[in-house]
């Protein structure tokens, strides 16, 4: 199995505001009752996208003018609360391919990476000149670069962080574990042996 | 060298280290559900993989299961499909299944502890952020996505960066009509919602030493709520008789041995921990949310925050936020607030002391009119013996509805959701904006006594005032 070397995202992008948004938030639990993780895209943000819309508004998902973004803004904490998968799942099937928030929630970040969806972090003010400059020009292409860690818009560029762990998984190509897990089959068994609880037989 | 529990159950459990820095780590122990394994399973029939310890993974399901009527199929056809999933899975590829027609059935993080299954300095992992509750035993309970079920279905195994340790001492007592409940959210409310990120917490002290097996794990389910993806309890003799006799644990000779193996794997006197905090047990109060996170809570004596009280843009944008949603008034007392909903369940408390403690409150009292109270036992266990003590009588008697076990309203995947802006007083671990099932539905987060007297007054009261507490 060979994976794709994500070292760069490019594309529009737009900015979903706040901090702590919860994975109930990114994908309500109605949706998670599906055997598949097909069509996950249409239901995320859908209770924060209806209240925008009843509210007189527009969520910036619906915004037209950020129609086709493949790069999310936001800000501290992101994808806190579940664990469930679908939450990443329904980011990249909306047809996100990076998400540039402040900070991640622990669980959703490795979701995130396992699934090739990159999430670096920046600072606030950088998140906001970035969200200001879409803002004024939708279609404005950002580059997340994970090789020069930077995001450069426009003739402008601010830095991204990311654990190294999940940079390294991602430019090389290793984001799933599973075939690595796999070779390690054999020290698996050996490390198992050593551990009685694994022995019980019932 | 002095370890902490992590030290040794991650290094006991280390495979290897991968190419990218992080740790195969073996996962002795892993529980799975209806809602996050499907897929799983998909992408292991496409590799075309099988269950590499299928003796070392349980099931049961509980999401999405119906607790008033439970004749399959169920009125919902998704859930069905759901459930039949699940157990063509289990039948497929030898994997034990709590099923409906058990007796053992319930929510996952309890049924693990109630087997016996859940054991000390074992690694356990379930796709289920809550898994963390298994951690009131000492071992590493860790809330992973499907992906990384997949990866424990094909090679018991997942890759995992090492979490650096918390320990949080929590001193002294707690006041009468103070719960494990509120122990957990004045610590989440104290350390941030996101204070636990990159941590596990090692929780202990006078407070958790006294504290009954499921009062640990009532603290160490939430510590997700509080940004650390594993909490703990270091065993003791209380973790012991807990697990005595249990199905799944060691008989006779082995038994001893195990008990042994279990006292060496508690965190050495002395051992360093990357951060320690330390509360005292007397200053933690009945808490309550009234926010839209778990960390948005106040003593059941203050006031709902003011967008003026904050003590930065960012603390007075997330109240404003709440306040908006929550439909509360700033500065106004929480207590007296109208309730619509009580709910008492949830992996966090449905055990059977949660319904001990509150049918001795609520003997003789009714639920306030015009209130919907809903009690669901976590377990078909606790539902037995609730049933054998009398105890479902006392909730019927007082107007509650007795459920079936399940997830139930904590998070609505069932047909029990909030309907409109209904707001609930409830037991369970997330106040989120639509988490009861309602996408304007309101939860007030409280331990089980408080969600009783919020029942029976109508509003959310001081349990200890109602209930006639004295300090």
């Amino acid at each position: 199995m060979s994976l794709q070397k994500i070292t760069h995202v490019s594309g529009r992008g737009v900015h979903v505001a706040g901090n702590d948004i919860d994975t109930d938030r990114i994908i309500p639990a109605r949706f998670l009752k599906c055997v598949t993780f097909d069509g996950l895209g249409a239901g995320l943000f859908a209770d924060d996208r209806k209240a925008a819309g009843a509210a007189g508004g527009v969520h910036p998902l619906d915004d037209p003018r950020f129609r086709g973004a493949a790069i999310l803004l936001s800000g501290a904490n992101f994808g806190c609360g579940s664990s469930r998968e679908h939450a990443p799942q329904a980011i990249m099937k909306f047809g996100f391919r990076a998400v540039v928030a402040e900070s991640y929630a622990e669980i959703f970040f490795g979701n995130a990476t396992n699934l090739g969806l990159p999430c670096v972090s920046a600072a606030r003010e950088d998140i906001q000149k970035v969200a200001a400059a879409v803002a004024a020009d939708p279609a404005l292409e950002l580059t997340v670069d994970l090789v020069a860690k930077q995001l450069r818009y426009g003739s402008a560029a601010v830095p991204l962080q990311l654990r190294e762990s999940a940079r390294d998984a991602l430019v090389n190509g290793r984001w799933d574990a599973i075939a690595e897990l796999l070779e390690g089959s054999a020290s698996v068994q050996a490390v198992s042996a050593r551990l009685p609880y694994l022995q019980a037989r019932f | 060298m002095a370890k902490s529990l992590f030290q040794k159950v991650w290094d006991a459990h280390t495979v290897r280290t991968l190419a990218n820095g992080q740790t195969q780590l073996l996962i002795g122990t892993h529980l799975i559900h209806e809602v996050t394994s499907p897929q799983a399973f998909g992408m292991l029939r496409d590799l075309g993989l099988k269950v590499a310890m299928p003796h070392r993974t349980f099931a049961t399901v509980d999401h999405i299961v119906p607790t008033d009527q439970r004749t399959e199929p169920f009125s919902d056809p998704l859930a069905d499909e759901m459930i039949k999933t699940l157990r063509r899975n289990c039948a497929e590829h030898g994997i034990t299944y709590f099923d409906l027609n058990s007796g053992r059935q319930g929510i996952v993080h309890m049924v693990g502890p109630e087997q016996g299954i859940t054991q000390p300095g074992t690694t356990i992992a379930c796709g289920d952020s809550h898994t963390s509750t298994h951690g009131a035993f000492g071992a590493v309970a860790l809330g992973i996505g499907t992906t990384q079920i997949r990866d424990v279905l094909a090679t018991q195994t997942i890759a995992l960066g090492r979490l650096k340790v918390r320990r949080i001492n929590v001193t002294g007592r707690l006041a009468p009509g103070v719960y494990a409940k509120d122990v957990i959210l004045h610590l989440i409310r104290v350390l941030g919602v996101n204070g636990g990120t990159g941590y596990a917490y090692e929780y202990g002290g006078e407070v958790f030493d006294r504290f009954s097996m499921e009062e640990r794990m009532t603290v160490c389910n939430m510590s997700i709520e509080g940004g650390a993806r594993v909490g703990y309890v270091n065993p003791d003799e209380t973790t012991f008789a807990y697990l005595k006799g249990r199905p799944y644990v060691p008989k006779g000779a082995a038994w001893d041995e195990a008990v042994a193996r279990w006292r060496a794997v508690a965190s050495d006197p002395g051992c360093t921990y990357d951060d320690v905090v330390t509360i005292r047990g007397e200053d933690i109060p009945p808490t309550v949310t009234w926010g839209i996170n778990p960390g948005q809570g106040i003593s059941i004596a203050e006031n709902i925050p003011a967008p003026a009280d904050a003590k930065s843009p960012d603390e007075r944008a997330s109240i404003e936020e709440a306040l908006a949603y929550m439909k509360l008034q700033p500065g106004a007392p929480l207590k007296g607030t109208k309730i619509d909903v009580a709910f008492l369940g949830s992996c966090t408390n449905a055990r059977l002391s949660d319904f001990k403690e509150v049918a001795r409150h609520l003997k003789g009292r009714r639920v306030a009119p015009g209130v919907k109270a809903i009690a669901v036992p976590g377990s078909q266990i606790v539902s037995q013996v609730c049933a054998e003590l009398g105890i479902d009588r006392v909730f019927r008697d007082a107007g509650f509805e007795w459920r079936e076990a399940g997830c139930s309203m904590c998070l609505a995947m069932n047909p029990d959701k909030l309907v409109g802006d209904q707001l609930c007083a409830s037991s369970s671990n997330r106040n989120f904006k639509g988490r009861q099932g309602s996408p304007t539905g309101r939860t007030l987060l409280m331990s089980p006594v408080m969600v009783a007297a919020a029942a029976v007054t109508g509003a959310v009261a001081d349990a200890r005032e109602v209930f006639g507490v004295t300090p």
